[in-house]
């Protein structure tokens, strides 16, 4: 059963003590994160840093599906995808994982079997999260027992926004016991706060400290399926918190921004945040993960690019 | 920083800017040596490499750049508005078209980072000459009675610090109100100006509106002190304004002066701390903390100075120093060996006087002008580093316990040129900011610049506003 760091323990003895210690958080004033995020998007990273670079995303990348049209065909193509993204070079890393939905999970097990790519679900009845809790645990329980390796879960914005932080805190408390597996260990638990809905930076950085007061091993930008998903400067909120949660409880939480990264030159910039900000440590997929899909073929091409000298173009990646 | 994500070297190109060997004098329209044939060298900050060779102006060539400029003020300022603010216009965009090649040249005479010329030199220097060609034609309005008259031939000295800012701010409102100018960039970095002056040929500039004098300050003060110029603008060291001030005491010149700052930068505990921390980098290691409005003193609330400087410290540790072309260059180089030492030596007076210091960890090329990103906690007001400006990246830490005290404290100084102020409350920033004694007051942001905006100091920091309406006052006669 995960418990509360103790050094929290105070703080989520109750809704109003919980309260206090989230707006006790030092503000964030829109103007200058942007600015910051804004600025460090002007790193211009070059030839072997840029082939690092690429080659750290692409084996940082979530592979997601989650349409209603998914079928295990199309997941099966593009669990193929994630072990060998690029047919024409050997070398290319894998994904990170394939993320799908519950349902579609054990395909994704059978299909990634001993390729060392992680097989995430999303569930909580994802993008909403409008359902009851038990209804959620059902969907976390089944993807942990198709086999998955990690839990992409969506916090009650509802509640978090009416300021019952208390029952968003006690709800990822709940999946995450969820998690665990028979075998003691437990599948990795991401949480979602769909920032485009949190709306405010103060929001955002409260709904990062409570996930991981509660037990995120990642915390998540987006679903992806709302307007506005991870941005530069979500992230940034996001890293800053992760790196300073670090510092007061020794515990290293990973991030993930998802939805609207298309380019190489987007995920590099973001590398730049996560370098310049939380640091080298989370250089690593354990701590930082892309969730995207279109992103990959874009890193694939700057990757020929690289290797090539020459620009191919989409029909030389392949489309699943 | 050593890391795992190395940044390869990422420069901007060289090639894009041609610099010629030599360079004359800007008089009337035209290049000319010295009367007296004399000439000095211009190097780079960041490799000490000679980069040409500029005509050294003496007296005798004021007085002719001083009498072209009177000559063509009578034209010029006969031209209706709408006129001469197409020649703004016209300059502004051309200084857009070529802001790659000024933004390396700059950062070459300099020493400042790329970063900083391309982001934020160059676009304030267009948008000074795009805000004051807009006032030209409209010159009824600006509050000053209906047409009102420019004073005549303007002479200009300009720090080295932002070369070719400094005098966007000097010539724009001089010509959009119908003045003429002769200018002296500083001797360290004469480049930028001599490339405007190709500017406004290029523009079509009437011969001898815009004068450009390369030199020393003996040139300088001659400029200040030539009978026929009827108005000072100055931008420099507080002891070289008082000398232009005692100067020209006694003739009809019109003066505006702006010098040193000790700027204080003051963080209250329910501040944004990151982006504090951020504003805090800003305010003090922008342009290597040569900029007169540095927020060189920070005052921050004893309740939350540990975790504040703690933050600080890991952010300074990430600044990348080096060679100023490279684009992921955030500290360039000091602008002179002389420069240099003085910064050297008041932060040896600040160890000497029990301030405790921090360096940055970064390794200093072996050419150049360097001084790695420092700052000083322990510091009280009776420290000289709390008090002198030291125009460097040295940034001095006190602390505070009531908002009574850290006012009391930011007014304390000689100077009042600028301050900011950190804090989520509205309310505090409000009555804070008007007790402070500064011409500029940021709030939860600092060394933000923008033409619309006046700029100028109290007390040693100098008299008269620059930028905005308030700034064509400066060019007006207005007495």
């Amino acid at each position: 059963m995960p418990t509360t760091a103790p050094a929290f323990s105070d703080a989520t003895a109750s809704d109003s003590a919980l309260r206090r210690f989230l707006h006790g958080l030092p503000g964030v004033d829109a103007v200058g994160l942007e600015a910051r995020a804004a600025s460090l998007g002007t790193r211009s990273i070059k030839t072997t840093a840029k082939a690092y670079a690429i080659d750290l995303a692409i084996s940082m990348i979530d592979l997601t599906t989650l349409e209603g049209a998914d079928t295990p065909g199309k997941v099966r193509a593009l669990a193929a995808k994630a072990v060998n993204p690029d047919p024409t070079d050997r070398t290319t890393p894998r994904t990170a994982a394939v993320c799908v939905y519950p349902d579609m999970a054990a395909t994704a097990v059978a299909a990634l079997a001993g390729s060392g790519v992680k097989v995430a679900s999303v569930a909580t009845a994802f993008p909403a999260g409008r359902a009851a809790l038990d209804v959620k645990l059902a969907d976390v329980r089944d993807a942990v027992a198709a086999g998955v390796d990690e839990i992409d879960m969506v916090i009650d914005r509802g509640a978090f926004l009416s300021g019952r932080y208390l029952k968003v805190y006690e709800e990822i408390l709940a999946v995450k016991a969820e998690c665990a597996r028979a075998d003691g260990t437990d599948a990795r638990l991401k949480v979602i706060f769909e920032t485009g809905e949190l709306s405010t930076y103060d929001n955002i950085r409260r709904a990062s400290w409570l996930g991981m007061m509660a037990g995120a091993d990642f915390i998540k930008t987006s679903t992806g399926k709302v307007g506005t998903n991870a941005t530069p400067a979500n992230t940034l909120l996001m890293l800053e918190a992760v790196r300073d949660f670090r510092a007061q409880t020794g515990v290293q939480i990973g991030v993930k921004p998802a939805g609207g990264i298309r380019t190489s030159k987007d995920a590099v910039k973001f590398l730049v945040l996560v370098n310049e900000t939380a640091g080298e440590d989370w250089l690593d997929n354990h701590w930082f993960r892309f969730g995207a899909s279109s992103l990959l073929n874009d890193l694939l091409m700057q990757r020929q690019k690289l290797s090539t000298g020459r620009y191919s173009g989409p029909d030389y990646v392949t489309v699943d | 920083m050593a890391s795992a994500f190395e940044y390869a070297p990422a420069p901007e190109s060289r090639s894009v800017v041609d610099i010629a060997p030599s360079y004359g004098l800007f008089i009337d329209g035209e290049f000319s040596e010295a009367a007296d044939g004399k000439v000095f060298k211009t190097v780079s900050p960041s490799s000490e490499e000679v980069l040409s060779e500029v005509a050294q102006a003496g007296a005798a060539d004021v007085d002719r750049a001083v009498k072209a400029a009177r000559k063509a003020f009578e034209k010029w300022s006969a031209l209706p508005g709408s006129e001469r603010a197409k020649y703004l216009f016209r300059i502004a965009r051309i200084i857009q078209e070529r802001s790659r090649e000024l933004a390396v040249l700059e950062t070459l005479d300099n020493g400042k980072p790329i970063r900083e010329t391309r982001d934020a030199d160059l676009p304030l220097v267009a948008a000074h000459f795009f805000y004051y060609a807009g006032w030209a034609d409209k010159l009824d309005h600006a509050g000053f009675g209906a047409n009102p008259r420019p004073l005549g031939v303007a002479g200009q000295v300009i720090p080295w610090n932002f070369p070719l800012l400094m005098l966007a701010w000097k010539i724009a409102p001089a010509l959009a109100t119908g003045n003429t100018v002769v200018l002296k960039p500083a001797e360290t970095t004469p480049l930028s100006a001599l490339f405007f002056a190709d500017i406004c040929r290029q523009a079509g500039l009437p011969k001898g509106v815009v004068n450009i004098l390369t030199g020393y300050g003996d040139a300088g003060a001659a400029l200040v002190a030539h009978e026929d110029v009827n108005k000072v603008a100055f931008t420099g060291s507080t002891a070289v304004g008082k000398a232009i001030a005692r100067q020209v005491a006694g003739t009809d010149k019109k003066v505006t002066l702006e010098l040193g700052g000790k700027g204080a930068n003051i963080v209250f505990d329910d501040a944004p701390i990151d982006q504090a921390v951020e504003g805090i980098v800003t305010g003090i290691f922008f342009n290597q903390g040569q900029v007169c409005c540095a927020g060189s003193r920070l005052l921050v609330q004893e309740s939350v100075q540990d975790e504040l400087l703690d933050a600080l410290k890991r952010r300074l540790s990430t600044l990348r120093l080096g060679d100023p072309l490279d684009k992921n260059t955030d500290i360039g180089a000091i602008n002179s060996a002389e420069q240099l030492a003085r910064i050297t030596a008041l932060a040896e007076t600040g160890e000497a006087e029990g301030a405790e210091r921090w360096t940055a960890p970064c390794e200093l090329p072996s050419a150049g002008y360097w001084f790695a990103p420092t700052l000083f906690t322990g510091v009280t007001q009776a420290h000289t580093i709390a008090r002198d400006e030291i125009f460097g990246p040295v940034l001095s830490v006190l602390s505070f316990r009531t908002p009574d005290e850290a006012v009391a404290k930011a007014n304390n100084s000689q100077y009042g040129l600028s301050a900011g102020i950190w804090t989520e409350k509205g309310s505090r920033i409000l009555a804070v900011a008007n007790k402070l004694r500064a011409g500029v007051v940021w709030a939860n942001t600092f060394n933000k610049f923008d033409p619309t905006s006046p700029f100028g100091g109290y007390k040693e920091s100098g008299f008269g506003r620059e930028g905005g309406r308030h700034g064509l006052e400066a060019y007006l006669d207005v007495r």
